[in-house]
C-alpha cells in the first residue's frame, strides 16, 4: 500500500533557473503583459472604442514601458549579475546546453525585440513632441514587433503550459527545480546542479 | 597523456571559438530593426500590395486606421438633439440638425488620409457636403479670414484660413466608404483636408466659428506645424 510513497521519495529534482533567473523571467512577462494589453487598447479601434480613457491608457503604455525597462535592469543589478552572464555567454552559442536552440532563439529574439520596442517607443512618444524625433516608419517597427512578440509568446505558452512533454518546464520557472529524470531527457547536453 | 588526439567529449568544451550564432542572431535582429526606421516605409507599402489579401482575413486588426482621441470617452451621436452650429463672424447664424445636414447637396471623393505619425490609408471613399454649402448659408462677414472647427470631443479644435477651406476635395464628411461615420471616425460628422495631415479633419465637429484669423489647434499647442501640408510639414521634406 505504501509503495506509490516510496517512488514519490525517489523522485530527485535538480536546480533549473536560479532565483535572478525567475524573477528576471516574471518581471519581463508582468511588463510584456501590461504593455501588451494597454498596447492593444490604444491600437485596435473596437477596444479604444470599448474602453475609451485613452489619455489615461497612454501613461499607463508609456511609463509601463519605463518601468518594465527598469526593473529588468534593477532585478541585474540587485541579482546574481555573474549568473545572468553566464546565461547571456550560453545562449550566444546556438547549440544544446542548458536550453536547447528553440528556447534560445526565443529569449536572444525577446531581447532583441524589447530594446527595439524601447527604441521605437521613445521615438514615438518624443516624436510627438519634436520633429527632429518623427520617421514615418518607426510606428511601423513598433507593430511588427508586436506582432512578432505575440507570436513567440503564443508557442511560448503553448510549450510551457500546454504540451504535455514539455510542460513540467514551467516548474523550473515557478519554484527553480525540475524532475532529474525529465531533464536528462530533454536536456542530454546539461549537467545540472543538484537541488539543494 | 597525447594531446593530438582528446577525447571526443572535449572537443566542444576546448573549442577556443564556438560559433556565435545566438549573439549573431541577436545582433543582426536589432540591427535590421534600428536601420528599419530609414527603410521599412516604403518597402512595406511595396509589400502591402500583396498582403492586402490576407490583411482583410483578419477581422479585429485595424486595416490602416488607427484611432486617435485626447478625451476620455468618445462623443456619443444622438439624431435628435445634435446640431452643428456655424456662427461667429456671420450674416446668419445657423444650428443645421443632421436631417437639414443630410439634406444639402451631396458631394462624394475618394482621396488619400494621411496622418502625421506615419501611415496612410488608400482611396478613402467619403461623402458629405462642400463648405460652400454652408457658406452660402451663412454669409461670411468680410472680415471672416479664419474658420475654427470645434469638436465635441472636448478641448479638441483646430483652425483653417478661408483660404484653405476652399482647398481641393475639402469636405465635412458624413459618410466613410458607403457607411455612415462611426463612432471612431467622429460620428456624425468630420472635416477632411486631403492635402493636409488628419489632426487637421477634425472628428466629432459641431461647431464651425468663423474668425477674423487661424490660432493654434490642439496639436499645434502641443507643437505640430498650423499648416500640415502632407510631406511638407512636421519635420518631412523640405
Amino acid at each position: 500500500m505504501g509503495w506509490p510513497l516510496e517512488r514519490l521519495r525517489r523522485v530527485r529534482f535538480v536546480r533549473r533557473f536560479s532565483r535572478t533567473e525567475r524573477t528576471l523571467h516574471w518581471v519581463n512577462a508582468a511588463g510584456f503583459l501590461l504593455l501588451l494589453a494597454s498596447g492593444l487598447i490604444l491600437y485596435l479601434p473596437r477596444l479604444s472604442v470599448l474602453v475609451g480613457r485613452r489619455p489615461l491608457i497612454k501613461d499607463v503604455h508609456l511609463w509601463g514601458g519605463i518601468g518594465w525597462i527598469g526593473a529588468l535592469a534593477i532585478v541585474v543589478l540587485l541579482g546574481d549579475r555573474r549568473g545572468i552572464l553566464r546565461t547571456a555567454r550560453e545562449l550566444e552559442v546556438l547549440e544544446p546546453s542548458r536550453f536547447n536552440v528553440g528556447q534560445k532563439v526565443n529569449a536572444l529574439l525577446n531581447a532583441a525585440f524589447a530594446l527595439l520596442f524601447l527604441v521605437s517607443g521613445l521615438l514615438l512618444w518624443f516624436g510627438e513632441r519634436d520633429t527632429r524625433f518623427r520617421f514615418t516608419s518607426t510606428v511601423l517597427l513598433h507593430d511588427i514587433l508586436m506582432y512578432a512578440a505575440l507570436t513567440l509568446l503564443v508557442g511560448h505558452l503553448y510549450l510551457a503550459v500546454i504540451h504535455p512533454a514539455t510542460r513540467h518546464s514551467l516548474r523550473g520557472m515557478t519554484r527553480g527545480t525540475v524532475r532529474e529524470d525529465w531533464a536528462k531527457r530533454h536536456y542530454p547536453r546539461w549537467a545540472p546542479p543538484p537541488a539543494d | 597523456m597525447n594531446r593530438s588526439t582528446p577525447p571526443a567529449e572535449y572537443e566542444l568544451m576546448d573549442d577556443p571559438s564556438p560559433k556565435r550564432y545566438g549573439r549573431g542572431l541577436f545582433l543582426t535582429t536589432l540591427f535590421g530593426g534600428l536601420t528599419s526606421i530609414a527603410w521599412g516605409r516604403p518597402v512595406w507599402s511595396r509589400l502591402s500590395g500583396s498582403l492586402a489579401g490576407i490583411e482583410s482575413l483578419v477581422p479585429l486588426v485595424p486595416h490602416g486606421w488607427r484611432i486617435y482621441s485626447v478625451a476620455d470617452t468618445m462623443p456619443t451621436f444622438d439624431p435628435a438633439t445634435w446640431r452643428l452650429a456655424i456662427d461667429g463672424l456671420v450674416q446668419q447664424k445657423l444650428a443645421l440638425s443632421y436631417h437639414e445636414l443630410r439634406a444639402l447637396p451631396q458631394s462624394h471623393q475618394i482621396t488619400d488620409f494621411h496622418c502625421v505619425t506615419g501611415w496612410t490609408v488608400k482611396n478613402v471613399h467619403w461623402k458629405g457636403v462642400r463648405l460652400s454649402e454652408i457658406f452660402d448659408r451663412a454669409r461670411p462677414f468680410p472680415e471672416a479670414h479664419a474658420l475654427q472647427f470645434v469638436s465635441a470631443e472636448q478641448p479638441y479644435l483646430d483652425y483653417l484660413t478661408l483660404q484653405q477651406s476652399q482647398l481641393k476635395d475639402v469636405m465635412l464628411a458624413y459618410e466613410m466608404d458607403g457607411k455612415p461615420l462611426t463612432r471612431e471616425h467622429g460620428a456624425p460628422l468630420r472635416l477632411v483636408i486631403p492635402e493636409m495631415y488628419g489632426y487637421k479633419g477634425v472628428k466629432w465637429l459641431n461647431r464651425i466659428n468663423l474668425v477674423p484669423q487661424a490660432g493654434d489647434g490642439y496639436w499645434e499647442y502641443l507643437g505640430y506645424d498650423r499648416d500640415a501640408w502632407v510631406g511638407r510639414s512636421n519635420g518631412y521634406g523640405a
